[in-house]
């Protein structure tokens, strides 16, 4: 028993040790950059609660703009970092810039310093800047202090000196210095949750953010539809619908010349034959439009898969599908898919286009990847808008990324869950 | 010769029967469902069918995979599929047991009954029927340099497109404007170049023309 433990003691020593000991290591010099720039945030937090003071007063009103961009500059930063070496992800909290300008550059600038001075997320970035210099610091920099603590207690000749008013006992200053360093990732952690408890949006603000956007939505998918019904509408009736009405007047006209020209009634019967059709080919590329009938029999994969054979590019499609999503969430994700293709036949120059299908994590993940020259840029053209527009009703996301000479990448994420595969005959 | 008709609407299932009917053909069974035609097939033994995609219960592609499903359980039965669109991808897996007696055709082309039936026969004795629309797309693909197909020369590219819709030498002969011995040549071109041997001969022009839409 005692013998088996001891083996085990042994196989696990020479591996636990080194990322152990990378992960304190790194805790710690990251606390230390992070309790120096909390520290360092005073030398703001003094002047910014100054000004936030005089602006209750109603006085300094030229100082607000300044000063409360500077204190997001600093917490913006602070987000990035919590997110980035404590690994707490923290939301942007603040608000939009309202729509709408005001007449004037007295009336925007007005506006701009209500917006600012409105924000609730305003007051609480300047209560953290001053607290952030205190508690921040001291959870932050604490293991290091700690550390150093006890070791300049080993250093020193035993009561020569003190430090900080203090003697370091080697007694004491042992476990202390073991304490913070084995210590170090959780306070670490605990800054950035510190950080988060302020920096991040309040349920309140997550709220009226999340309202806004759905109100947004909802606006842009109800104009969509009324729009898309509208289009379906002028096809129908400048295609199809008139087609029918020609063939019926040449039917009739070949019913009244049966008897008299048997030889044009029936190259009037061919014309009405021909009407028909291109009526139907009309038909059929309007239905293409509305619902891809391969997207209705086999779903998202196969269709995209079909959209794939008849692009002129080369269009390799790899989709890890265990069910199929809601219907509305297949038919956006396949026009989607369908618009980036002629994006990238029409601009990008490839010769060839990966498209990734996959659903984890509650997501709907599709990527699409070119061997294009790249340099695509959102802001030129409406297409990419269009379709973040498309996916935003669904609280989806589209990532771009097409740096000069290529590859461009799309990626986009749709939150959903899916049905069970249906069971297929063969 | 005898066929098995399945289609839902029932004036398209009676429009089809007269019409075949009126070319000379024997209309087995008219069904409107994939169970009874499976069992329609089992029963008369058909020389071809003629199988709507879109059917009852689902009014997907239960068609299709009736049809795939009849000729695992009658082996080498010719189906001619129809459908209001056409898709490469069905064409496809229509072809893909390499065996042929496979007809693939939109809907309209019932208005043009002669070439219909015409179709009908050349299915039934084996050969393939693919949609002009099937072959008009994938003539829109860039084919310049990848897979097989590259090393056709543009005629022979062409040879092949009208082989796929089933059409014989002579046809394709003069479509073209070109001798029928011309056109052999391309043909065994073609085949030497797709890399299928002479020993299996019946399916040779089916294999190719799975070749040409896997590309």
């Amino acid at each position: 028993m005692s013998r088996q433990s001891t083996v085990q003691g042994r196989a696990l020593w020479p591996n636990v040790p080194l990322a152990w000991l990378r992960r304190r290591v790194t805790a710690c010099a990251r606390g230390v950059v992070l309790g120096t720039l909390a520290l360092a945030e005073a030398i703001v937090a003094v002047p910014a609660a100054v000004v936030a003071v005089l602006a209750r007063l109603r006085v300094g009103w030229v100082l607000i703009r300044p000063a409360v961009l500077a204190a997001r500059q600093l917490a913006g930063l602070t987000r990035r970092l919590a997110d980035e070496w404590c690994g707490v992800p923290i939301a942007v909290p603040y608000l939009p810039l309202p729509a709408g300008t005001g007449s004037g550059e007295q009336a925007t600038s007005r506006r701009r310093r209500k917006w600012l001075l409105d924000d609730p997320a305003t007051q609480r970035d300047l209560l953290w800047l001053v607290v952030n210099p205190l508690v921040g610091a001291a959870l932050a920099g604490g293991p290091a202090a700690a550390v150093v603590y006890g070791i300049f207690g080993l250093t020193l000749p035993h009561g020569s000196t003190q430090l900080a008013g203090v003697t370091p006992l080697p007694m004491f200053g042992i476990p202390l210095a073991v304490a913070g360093f084995w210590a170090a990732p959780w306070l670490l952690r605990g800054y950035g949750e510190f950080t988060r408890s302020l920096l991040a949006p309040t349920q309140q603000a997550e709220l009226t953010r999340r309202v806004r956007h759905l109100a947004q939505t909802r606006t842009e998918t109800i104009d969509a539809g009324a729009a898309e019904v509208r289009r379906i509408e002028r096809d129908l009736h400048d295609g199809a619908q008139a087609r029918l009405v020609a063939m019926g007047m040449t039917l009739d006209a070949a019913g009244q010349l049966i008897d008299t020209s048997p030889e044009a009634a029936r190259a009037l019967l061919n014309e009405a034959r021909d009407s028909s059709v291109n009526a139907l080919a009309e038909l059929r590329s309007l239905i293409r439009g509305i619902h891809p009938p391969v997207l209705a029999d086999r779903g998202l994969a196969d269709a995209v898969r079909a959209l794939a054979l008849d692009n002129p590019l080369r269009v390799r499609v790899a989709s890890e599908l265990p069910g199929r999503p809601p219907a509305p969430v297949e038919s956006a994700a396949y026009f989607t898919v369908s618009e980036l293709l002629a994006n990238v036949s029409k601009h990008a120059s490839a010769d060839q286009v990966w498209i990734d299908i996959r659903h984890d994590g509650g997501m709907l993940r599709i990527g699409v990847t070119d061997d294009g020259q790249g340099g695509a840029n959102p802001d030129r053209g409406t297409g990419l808008h269009g379709i973040e527009r498309r996916l935003a009703a669904f609280d989806g996301v589209l990532v771009l990324s097409s740096p000069p000479g290529g590859p461009t990448v799309v990626n986009m994420e749709i939150p959903c869950a899916l049905s069970s595969p249906k069971t297929s005959s063969c | 010769m005898r066929v098995v008709i399945a289609e839902d609407l029932f004036l398209l299932r009676d429009g089809l029967t007269r019409m075949l009917e009126a070319h000379g053909l024997e209309v087995a069974a008219a069904v409107g469902n994939p169970d009874d035609f499976l069992a329609a097939v089992t029963a008369h033994k058909p020389d071809v069918a003629v199988v709507d995609v879109r059917m009852p219960p689902g009014y997907t592609d239960e068609g299709l995979r009736a049809a795939l499903a009849a000729r695992r359980e009658v082996p080498g039965l010719p189906v001619l599929v129809l459908s209001q669109y056409v898709e490469q991808l069905y064409a496809r897996e229509l072809l893909a047991d390499g065996s042929g007696g496979i007809g693939y055709l939109l809907k309209d082309r019932v208005f043009d009954s002669a070439q219909f039936v015409d179709a009908v026969r050349r299915v039934a004795a084996g050969g393939t029927a693919m949609d002009q629309e099937v072959i008009a797309r994938l003539l829109t693909r860039n084919r310049g340099g990848h897979g097989a197909m590259a090393a056709l020369s543009a005629r022979e590219r062409e040879v092949l497109a009208l082989m796929a819709e089933g059409r014989s030498n002579a046809a394709i002969a003069a479509r073209l404007v070109v001798s029928e011995r011309a056109v052999a040549k391309h043909t065994a071109s073609i085949f030497l170049k797709l890399g299928l041997q002479p020993s299996d001969d019946d399916n040779r022009r089916v294999r190719a023309v799975l070749a040409y839409l896997n590309d």
